[in-house]
């Protein structure tokens, strides 16, 4: 490195030597915390280690363990099954924000309630939820009896336990998909639904025509972060179902690492689990980087 | 570790096919919601305001919903013990016990709760948002050898979920005896958050070089530039940055659960938690229920003061990427 700074001109090279510095802290933290974790992890997926006495090499027995392991396959199944959610919040956000895309009065203060659970503590927001889905004396089965339906003991419930967490992820969810969509609404241009209107388009192939197509990205990116961020849900499953929900329904990936990790000290087996999960989030924020061109920044 | 929640760049633009705006500068803002014009005036404006009236109603309806669990919460806060399991439920609790939010103090720590919660997020936050800051500003304005091969190494890190990370973090932070304290969860923040890194170079990108380059003429150093010249900048970017992240590690559970175990030693939300788990037992919703509306009122207080820098720099700042 220094051969090539020491023929620019001392200028150039107490520059280089700032600029390093001021970049260092956070390589340093990336070294530490990101990427040794990283490495340690993969190693540690093949072996079989407690945490306290020193990791054992033993091939590929986790991979294949985890394969065989049907509380494994049931979190992986409950994961990807809570996902289902994601598509019903997107269209119920981007109608939100079609509403909300309207000139009228009020909107700031409905932008506001309906973001106040996206900045909400996960933690409340899970006590509370668990107390509105108690069987008996809970908010939602109030509402249900008032439409004359005597609604089940959701979280005890092996049929509507995940169905619960996700009504729960959509409601938390709601408003960050609203507000992404408003702004990407707001930056069509008007003069398409002008020149659709003069011929002859009705709302609806407006909509199908020139909204969801100008939104395409916004849907992708909303995908995209969800899927990332739903195959690490915990917290809700920590607090509200904390053994896992009736016969293990709403156990999801990352609870269980955490459990086998932090209450079984299977670290070894718990790392594979990690690893697999980090492969999944890689490919798909990779596919993101790939296919959306839009969402690549300039390097300059 | 805060950044579980990828934030990348949502892609706002449209695409390029078609030009920004219609003609005129800035495009109309006289159009509503693609209505259509000119089909007589009148019956558009009484359509109009029938869509909005209409639509207000919808709105209501769905804000309702939004807010009722949180109202739900605050409601049974206030009632009694046995309060909360009358049917049909009482929406307004008869009597008021507000004595609920002096018992929450006495059951359990939630003081020492929130007092750590203040110092990892404040620390973190504050060290964080400079250091971020320095990197941000030799990433955008500053020559360095391997620019571009660093900065992209640090964004690759987004790619990592933390889960796939903490069992060697834990490991890492336990060898030197660090478990049950807050240093772990204080020391990775403070190497800067490469979110903020990324959305502050953006920021900085629009600002002219020629202004950096002025002060190096002048004598300036660089760390005198970034301290006079840079900060200033930028700030209304850190800012939304900053709150953004202070929120973030206030409401983080997944890390604080890992490492602390004594109740001296626990975040506020593990302390809700823990309220929820050892009251539900008695039946005692009150006191959980007001033990986590103070939990959630510090970041609602935040989000309606700063509200409006909050939901430009989310729905805004990435629309520049």
């Amino acid at each position: 490195m220094t051969t090539t700074i020491n023929r620019r001109s001392r200028l150039h090279r107490k520059e280089h030597q700032a600029a390093l510095l001021f970049v260092a802290i956070p390589v340093l933290g990336f070294l530490l915390f990101t990427l040794f974790p990283l490495l340690f992890s993969v190693y540690a997926s093949f072996t079989n280690w407690n945490g306290i006495s020193a990791p054992k090499f033993n091939g590929l027995d986790n991979y294949v363990k985890m394969f065989g392991d049907r509380y494994f396959l049931k979190s992986l199944w409950n994961t990807l099954f809570m996902m289902i959610g994601i598509p019903i919040g997107l269209v119920i956000s981007l109608a939100l924000a079609l509403a909300m895309n309207r000139k009228m009065r009020g909107t700031t203060f409905f932008r506001t309630v309906y973001y106040l659970p996206v900045i909400s503590s996960i933690a409340a927001v899970a006590i509370l939820w668990q107390w509105a889905f108690n069987g008996d004396f809970g908010l939602i089965n109030q509402g249900l009896g008032l439409l004359g339906i005597d609604g089940p003991n959701w979280l005890q419930d092996t049929a509507t336990v995940k169905p619960a967490l996700m009504i729960m992820a959509i409601w938390k969810g709601l408003g960050y998909a609203m507000l992404l969509y408003l702004a990407a609404l707001q930056s069509v241009p008007r003069y398409l639904y002008e020149a659709a209107s003069l011929d002859g388009a009705t709302a609806w192939q407006q909509f199908r025509h020139i909204t969801v197509p100008m939104v395409r990205p916004v849907t992708f990116f909303l995908i995209v972060t969800s899927i990332i961020g739903g195959s690490q849900i915990f917290v809700e499953i920590n607090i509200m179902t904390p053994t896992g929900g009736p016969e293990f329904e709403s156990a999801t990936i990352v609870w269980y690492i955490w459990q086998k990790a932090f209450d079984n000290l299977q670290m070894g087996y718990a790392s594979a689990m990690s690893v697999i999960l980090g492969l999944l989030v890689f490919i798909i924020t990779f596919i993101q980087f790939r296919l959306n061109r839009r969402n690549q920044f300039s390097i300059d | 570790m805060s950044t579980q929640n990828l934030v990348t760049t949502p892609p706002l633009e449209p695409t390029e096919a078609i030009p920004a705006s219609a003609g005129g500068a800035g495009g109309g803002t006289t159009g509503t919601g693609g209505a259509p014009r000119g089909r007589g005036q009148k019956s558009a404006k009484d359509g109009l305001r029938l869509g909005n009236i209409l639509t207000t109603l919808v709105l209501s309806i769905g804000a309702i919903v939004m807010i009722a669990p949180l109202a739900w919460t605050f409601s049974t806060s206030l009632k009694t013990k046995d309060g909360v399991f009358e049917l049909p439920p009482q929406w307004i609790p008869d009597p008021f016990v507000w004595e609920n939010y002096l018992r929450i103090w006495t059951a359990g720590p939630l003081l020492t709760g929130i007092q750590n919660s203040l110092i990892v997020a404040a620390s973190v936050t504050i060290v964080g948002s400079l250091t971020s800051a320095l990197a941000a500003f030799a990433f955008a304005k500053m020559r360095m050898p391997f620019k571009n091969a660093l900065f992209l190494g640090l964004l690759s890190g987004l790619m990592i979920p933390f889960p796939t990370l903490m069992i060697p973090q834990f490991t890492i932070f336990a060898s030197i005896g660090w478990v049950d304290t807050l240093w772990p969860l204080i020391v990775p923040g403070l190497f800067g958050n490469i979110i903020m890194i990324f959305f502050l170079r953006q920021f900085l990108n629009s600002i002219p070089d020629s202004i950096v380059e002025a002060a190096r003429i002048d004598g300036a150093s660089y760390l005198q530039i970034f301290w006079t010249l840079i900060l200033p900048a930028i700030r209304p970017a850190l800012a939304a940055q900053f709150i953004l992240w202070f929120m973030a590690v206030w409401n983080d559970y997944l890390a604080p659960i890992i490492y602390l175990n004594s109740p001296g030693t626990q975040t506020l939300q593990l302390v809700i938690a823990n309220f929820n788990a050892q009251y539900a037992i008695q039946t005692d919703y009150p006191l959980i229920m007001a033990a986590s509306f103070v939990a959630l009122l510090p970041v609602l207080i935040v989000f309606v003061v700063f509200q409006r820098q909050i939901i430009e720099s989310i729905a805004l700042s990435g629309s520049k990427g």
